[in-house]
């Protein structure tokens, strides 16, 4: 598996040889970042093994599985919107159970993957998580978190970045948007001491998607990926700038790429010039009261916030790797 | 080979589990059910059962848990109590509706608030319309044999439901009393394995559960499940039948306790039957033609039945252990009146509300019971057909 991961990764090859395993004729929106995290994550999985996949309700469940059709290909539940964590700890502790009684064929394996937005993640669904993953099942859990309840018309979650316009934090007269920082789900995580989680996003040939896809999943124990999934609707850009926005995101360090290996931080990108934070709040609806004149406070706490949590997690990656 | 033991509800209900050897537990700690994961974690540890006890974070959990790993093809079982039931609300409608036959020990107590940890029905009167079958267990015995039959009613190819089985937290869960277990070989033979036919891990067949139902599907979907409980009644029957024949206990939907030739009967459920018997005994005694109808089946709810039982008496009182707060009565009294209604059975019925948050009901207040229904029998009606039994008076006004 290590020798794999060092191979170079070429999408055209992967795309050719690996059927995907999250189909056309979803209905998620066009520039959503969701469906390409689904897929390229589901791409990870080896050709041979079966999976199945627990979904929180939310955007990505209600547009891909409306009965009497589904674009998973693999065997899929869907409970609730604060339990895919629960949902598929029991799925794997059946497995566990009937695998150890040899109720299922020794010779083929199955992982467990589990989906969620923000909302089904950093707040209804922090319980189920937490505790799915301090029990130590063999799951990967990823949060495509697109900072706001986009399925029921955006309103604000604990992802949600400072100063968004949200349908319940509308940017007023009196209070400019949501007032407080988004929460650190990933540094969350990394505190329920995992052997792999790892924050990343859908950028170039997906490259840094992929392989953390392939590490979380194939690392024994729980995994967790948080993955930035950008929301036309939510966040106000048009369909075709998702991949922009994406770029802007890692490369204002809005959005830092890295894994936690066994407690120790790799970042996975550093850009080479830090852009400022108005590059990636600009093309965004949401942030538009922010550029209005007597508002460039907001753009400097916002900044000043950005800057700290960067310094934060390089401060991280040089003590762990001390301590190594 | 029948073995004599002495247990409590909460020991009996996890002897059977050991016995049934259930792929999944999933459980979290609350009273009075606690016991029963706990008793169970031990046989976990001990090697005893090849069980993956899952002990999650919280009640929410552990029933979704057990979603996913009955889905996935595993028989899982779970056990709770009170606000543990609440706090599933949810995902109970969920199990149902996705016809997995997930099996409960719900050791009843009183939902808060305020917080009181001891025996009424109401935890289980708020998931009555969610789609589980209910069977209610007088004692020990019966809390393990119904535990026994469980698999063998929920898994049924006509019925594919969640079963809870019921019991008094504390008054049966913790008090020891003889008890005739099975052993081990019987009751793997007669539980059988769980062969489901479409399931999760099924890596030939990968199937999705749990879709988005829009207004095109969803009353078909639970017009199946409303089809499959009233399949249930019967498969019930012949599972009883079956148990009878192999152990000589006998079970059907109801228990009739001198009830052929009765003047006057309560209906009720769970362990007020047995004071309720004593009672009856005593009045037989004294040539009052007093009798008992104990409903074991909850859901599905045999009303046709109940009310052909009930037909020839001159006065019956529904004893409700749960208050509907709804100013009519309370939910057994409403189910066994309406089903009287609808079979054009004309019987003064009365409702006593009783034993909230665990007050103890004496063989006295059951005796004051068949004392009213004797005058409304001569009267041939009733004044006040929604009562309290055992309330202090003065403190409600």
């Amino acid at each position: 598996m290590a020798d794999e991961m060092k191979k170079p990764y070429n999408l055209k090859e992967v795309v050719a040889n690996k059927p995907s395993r999250f189909t056309e004729g979803h209905r998620m929106c066009a520039g959503c970042g969701a469906p390409v995290v689904g897929r390229m994550v589901l791409r990870a999985l080896h050709e041979e093994d079966h999976a199945v996949i627990a979904n929180a309700t939310g955007c990505m469940e209600v547009s891909t599985f409306i009965y009497p059709y589904t674009a998973w290909t693999d065997s899929f539940i869907h409970t609730a919107f604060e339990c895919a964590g629960a949902t598929c700890s029991g799925a794997e502790a059946a497995y566990k159970s009937m695998k150890k009684q040899g109720k299922l064929p020794q010779d083929k394996n199955t992982k467990f993957i589990a989906f969620g937005g923000d909302g089904g993640t950093y707040d209804i669904g922090l319980q189920s998580l937490s505790g799915a993953m301090e029990r130590g099942h063999d799951m990967t859990y990823v949060c495509y978190d697109n900072g706001a309840y986009m399925n029921t018309g955006i309103q604000r979650s604990s992802a949600t970045p400072k100063f968004s316009d949200t349908t319940t934090t509308p940017a007023g007269k009196v209070i400019p948007g949501k007032m407080q920082s988004r929460k650190d789900l990933t540094a969350i995580m990394v505190g329920h001491h995992l052997p792999y989680v790892a924050q990343s996003i859908a950028v170039g040939n997906f490259k840094d998607l992929y392989e953390k896809s392939e590490k979380a999943i194939y690392t024994e124990g729980p995994t967790f990926l948080n993955v930035l999934a950008p929301c036309p609707r939510g966040w106000g850009y048009p369909t075709d700038n998702l991949m922009n926005i994406n770029k802007l995101a890692i490369d204002t360090c809005y959005w830092p790429l890295y894994e936690v290996v066994d407690g120790v931080y790799h970042i996975t990108y550093k850009p080479a010039k830090k852009l400022p934070i108005e590059e990636f709040l600009r093309p965004q609806k949401r942030f538009k009261h922010m550029f209005a004149p007597g508002n460039e406070w907001m753009i400097e706490d916002f900044q000043k916030e950005v800057d700290r949590r960067w310094q934060e997690l390089l401060d991280l990656e040089e003590m762990t790797n001390k301590q190594k | 080979m029948s073995i004599r033991e002495r247990l409590s509800g909460n020991e009996a209900v996890a002897t059977a589990m050991k016995q049934i050897n259930p792929d999944v537990v999933a459980a979290f700690p609350i009273t009075p059910s606690t016991e029963i994961p706990q008793y169970f974690s031990t046989f976990v540890a001990n090697g005893a059962v090849d069980t993956e006890f899952v002990a999650v974070e919280s009640e929410h959990s552990a029933m979704s848990a057990c979603i996913g790993a009955q889905a996935a093809g595993a028989r899982a079982m779970t056990a709770t109590s009170a606000n543990g039931l609440s706090l599933m609300w949810e995902m109970i409608y969920i199990a149902s509706s996705l016809r997995l036959p997930i099996v409960m020990s719900l050791v009843n107590r009183a939902v808060s608030g305020p917080l009181n940890i001891h025996n009424d029905h109401s935890d289980a009167m708020g998931v009555r319309d969610a789609g589980w079958i209910m069977l209610f267990s007088e004692n020990n015995q019966e809390a393990y044999d119904n535990t026994l039959m469980a698999h063998r009613i929920a898994e049924h190819k006509d019925v594919m439901l969640p079963l809870m089985v019921c019991q008094d937290g504390f008054i049966t869960s913790h008090s020891i009393e003889n008890i005739e277990l099975e052993d081990d070989e019987f009751v793997k033979k007669f539980v059988g394995t769980y062969k489901p036919e479409h399931y999760l891990l099924n890596a030939n067949e990968p199937m999705a559960v749990g879709p988005l139902d829009v207004q095109a599907y969803l009353f078909e979907h639970k017009a199946q499940q409303g089809e499959a409980m009233k399949n249930a009644k019967n498969v019930i029957l012949e599972v009883s039948k079956e148990f009878e024949k192999l152990t000589g206990r006998k079970y059907g939907l109801f228990e009739e306790y001198k009830l052929d030739d009765a003047e006057v009967a309560i209906v009720c459920m769970n362990s007020t039957a047995g004071t309720t018997k004593y009672v009856v005994d005593a009045l037989r005694a004294k040539g009052v033609k007093a009798g008992l109808l104990k409903v074991r089946v909850f859901r599905p709810f045999p009303g046709e039945e109940i009310a052909k039982a009930l037909s020839h008496v001159k006065a019956v009182a529904v004893l409700d252990k749960s208050d509907s707060l709804n100013a009519i009565g309370g939910a057994l009294f409403e189910d066994v009146t309406s089903s009287m209604f609808v079979q054009n059975v004309h019987v003064p019925t009365v409702n006593y509300v009783y034993g909230i948050g665990g007050r103890d009901t004496t063989a006295d207040q059951i005796e004051s019971v068949y004392s009213d229904l004797l005058e409304i029998a001569k009267a041939g009606k009733i004044d006040n057909p929604y009562r309290y039994l055992g309330l202090r008076k003065g403190d409600v006004k």
